[in-house]
């Protein structure tokens, strides 16, 4: 019943890890079991979200086992 | 005759010159052909780049630009080589080329190409300086070039 986080670019340093495994649920709740620095973090505004490769912009996502949602900062180009 | 677009993500050092041969050779019906090649600054300072993708959104997101940009000009076709990985500086980061009948189409497409690929493309850069790696904030200025054209 496990789900992955992704998370691109600085926001992977901030996590210390390119993705986690978490347990699955509503996205609430699977952000309360980070650090809050973390978290506030992925909430900013100018992070964009992506479910199984897919951009979303449902911040009440519940992920279920085997999905993967990415956390995506700001681009900064080629 | 129906445009041709080459879109690639490359994972490993490309040739600008052979990629650029083969696209001019694929198109000699075209007038001109405009191609912008980005490198890695040589400033003494950054010892390497890398981009970051994201392997679900950064080729399709490439893929869909290309056809926009051949549903805006007159183009034979379009070539769009963008690296992901560790660089060295003075290696290619991206090449864009366009070909077309007439030449403004072709510069056209290419500034356009480029502008969007800088500040929409699902890439992260960061640059190591001093034996350290720093994360790169977007720029205003790739917003404005971008703005251009809206």
């Amino acid at each position: 019943m496990k789900a992955r986080l992704v998370f691109l670019g600085k926001l992977a340093d901030l996590a210390g890890a390119g993705e986690i495994e978490v347990a699955s649920g509503p996205l609430e709740a699977v952000l309360a079991t980070l650090s809050p620095s973390l978290a506030v973090e992925l909430l900013g505004e100018r992070v964009r979200m992506a479910l199984n490769g897919e951009i979303t912009a449902d911040r009440a996502v519940v992920l279920g086992a085997g999905d993967e949602l990415a956390f995506l900062p700001p681009v900064s180009g080629g | 005759m129906e445009a041709r677009l080459e879109i690639r993500l490359a994972l490993a050092p490309f040739d600008p010159a052979t990629e650029l041969a083969a696209f001019t050779a694929a198109h000699p019906q075209a007038g001109g052909v405009v191609s912008f090649l980005g490198q890695v600054r040589a400033d003494g300072v950054v010892e390497a780049l890398e981009l970051q993708h994201f392997a679900p959104l950064t080729l399709p997101g490439m893929e869909a630009l290309g056809r926009a940009v051949l549903a805006s000009w007159a183009l034979d076709g379009l070539l769009i080589v963008h690296r992901a990985g560790t660089m060295a500086p003075g290696e290619p980061i991206v090449l864009v080329a366009a070909a077309a009948r007439h030449r403004r189409d072709a510069f056209a497409a290419a500034d356009f190409a480029m502008d969007h690929l800088k500040s929409e493309s699902w890439f992260w850069k960061r640059e190591k300086r001093a034996g350290q790696w720093h994360w790169i904030e977007p720029r205003e200025q790739d917003y404005a070039d971008k703005a251009r054209w809206s």
